[in-house]
């Protein structure tokens, strides 16, 4: 029996291009002993969905610090949800104002990081909320 | 079998799962595969080696691109290696295959080393007959690229494609250090660069001298230029001309009766890695258990006995033909 490992895939949405966020994130997951699927930029959300349904991940975490989190994170969980991916968490960070936090947690995102979130404490996070599944 | 009926309709969520379930090293998938075994032999298993940055990636991103034009259908594994300070990955050969991922005709799966040694990950000769039985026509796997050792991919392929990159010029070395005997195909990649005349010769040199026996049948194996990844019209030309040439040496192992050979190397493979796996490993964590490999160690340490006594007794032991 060997170990079982978290898989999170770290996604950025849309047509922004701030990535050094996604990229320390990644290498900050790698630290802490997940798999990371880093899938680069300018992704649409049906490539996300897509890519973490083959990659089997138990977390998508999108990135996105131009402003258009309101609609291509959820468009991310609920194309997950309509191809039955429901399972797989979905977080998202980046520059998002506090009155749009209730719109993304209604969408079916479970946790929202703003700049300023220590490395550690997002790490914290998902070790204590991501299971890989049994 | 309601997991197998789903993997032979192509569902990627329980391929995806079982797969990983193999990583993991879980039982029930062990047994799952007594499901799947029968039903391989579909696909054309395509090995792609070379060190790391020499262009694997986009190389195999291009020739799923040219299969799908060809109206194939396409497995990718890539594997990734796993830090040994914390057992994480990042598994970043994606990225280049992107544009794919919402083709249904492929399917892209990224897989970590997870201390496997040779280039690939422990699950990867399963995770090619899953995509097998889900019905891929191609299936490309790119191996880590950390250069001298890795030659597992033979083992799985039955075409083995090397990328070499001029300029490094450590890469001859690593062709003599046994990456010529596997490869079916040279790909001399960033061929815009300086040098790819050179490495060609070099490469041919190295053909010339190699006795006849090393080439199956008269398969000597060609040496593709690979233009510029950024020149998009040269690019696809290089990969309409890469993947016919897979084609063709996949027709010369079926006219000259090879294929036989390279299904045989893999079974034999699988044949040892299954009874490592269901004869070894069970005795090891056994002892490893009850404290006495610790107490071993410590015996050898005070010179009491050698390790070899000690296998054979813990034979003797186990097997019951042990003598
Ligand atoms: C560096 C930077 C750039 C660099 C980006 C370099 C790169 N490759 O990443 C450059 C100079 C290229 C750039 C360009 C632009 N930028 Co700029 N940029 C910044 C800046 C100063 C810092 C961003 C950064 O890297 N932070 C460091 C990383 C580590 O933090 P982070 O990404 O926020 O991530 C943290 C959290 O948010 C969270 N997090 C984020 N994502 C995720 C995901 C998951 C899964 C999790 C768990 C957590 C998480 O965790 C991290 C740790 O705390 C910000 C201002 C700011 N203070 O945020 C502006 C900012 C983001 N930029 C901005 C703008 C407008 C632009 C431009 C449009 C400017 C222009 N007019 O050309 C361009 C657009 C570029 C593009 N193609 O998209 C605005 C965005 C405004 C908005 N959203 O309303 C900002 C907020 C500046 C401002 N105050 O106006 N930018
Ligand atoms: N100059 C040049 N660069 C290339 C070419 N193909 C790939 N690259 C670049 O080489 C780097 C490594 O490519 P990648 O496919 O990830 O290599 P891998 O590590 O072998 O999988 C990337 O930055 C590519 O953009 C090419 O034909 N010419
Ligand atoms: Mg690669």
């Amino acid at each position: 029996m060997g170990e079982k490992k978290i898989r999170v895939m770290v996604a950025k949405p849309g047509l922004d291009g701030h990535d050094r966020g996604a990229r320390v994130l990644s290498r900050c997951f790698r630290d802490a002993g997940f798999e990371v699927i880093y899938t680069g930029c300018h992704q649409t959300p049906e490539q996300i969905a897509s890519a973490a349904i083959q990659e089997d991940v138990d977390v998508v975490g999108l990135s996105c610090l131009s402003g258009a989190h309101r609609y291509l994170f959820p468009a991310v969980a609920k194309l997950l949800k309509e191809q039955g991916a429901g399972d797989i968490t979905v977080v998202g960070g980046g520059i998002i104002p506090e009155q749009d936090f209730k719109l993304l947690y209604d969408a079916g995102l479970k946790a929202i990081f703003v700049p300023g979130a220590t490395l550690d404490g997002i790490v914290d996070w998902f070790k204590t909320n991501i299971k890989p599944r049994d | 079998m309601e997991r197998v009926k789903k993997i032979k309709s192509g569902d990627v969520r329980t391929a995806s799962r079982l797969i990983r379930n193999l990583e993991d090293g879980m039982d029930e998938a062990r047994a799952m595969m007594k499901h799947i075994f029968p039903l391989t032999g579909h696909s054309h298993v395509i090995g792609i080696t070379g060190s790391p940055g020499a262009g694997k990636s986009t190389l195999v991103d291009g020739l799923v691109e040219s299969f799908r034009k060809k109206d194939k259908t396409v497995g990718v594994l890539a594997v990734d290696p796993t830090s040994p300070f914390t057992g994480g990955a990042i598994l970043g050969d994606r990225i280049r295959m992107q544009r794919h991922a919402e083709d249904p005709g492929v399917f892209v799966r990224s897989l970590a080393t997870r201390g496997a040694l040779g280039g690939l990950a422990k699950a990867v000769g399963d995770a090619i007959h899953i995509m097998d039985v889900m019905g891929k026509d191609i299936v490309l796997v790119e191996t880590v690229g950390t250069g001298q050792q890795e030659v597992d991919i033979i083992n799985h392929s039955h075409t083995v494609i090397v990328v070499l990159i001029p300029g490094m010029g450590d890469e001859i070395q690593a062709i003599k250090a046994g990456i010529l005997e596997i490869a079916d195909i040279f790909v001399i990649n960033k061929a815009d660069r300086e040098g790819s005349s050179k490495l060609r010769r070099e490469i041919m040199a190295m053909l010339d001298m190699a006795p006849a026996s090393a080439f199956p049948a008269g398969w000597r194996p060609p040496i593709l230029k690979c233009d510029n990844a950024f020149e998009p019209v040269g690019f696809t030309k290089s990969l309409e001309e890469m993947s016919q040439t897979i084609e063709n040496h996949y027709q010369h192992l079926v006219k000259h009766d090879l294929l036989g050979s390279r299904v045989h190397r893999k079974a034999a493979m699988e044949l040892n890695e299954a009874i490592r796996c269901s004869v070894l490993d069970p005795v090891l964590s056994a002892l490893a258990a009850n404290g006495e490999l610790e107490r071993m160690v410590e015996q050898l340490m005070k010179k009491d006995t050698d390790p070899y006594t000690l296998a054979e007794e813990i034979a003797r032991r186990y097997l019951k033909t042990a003598p």
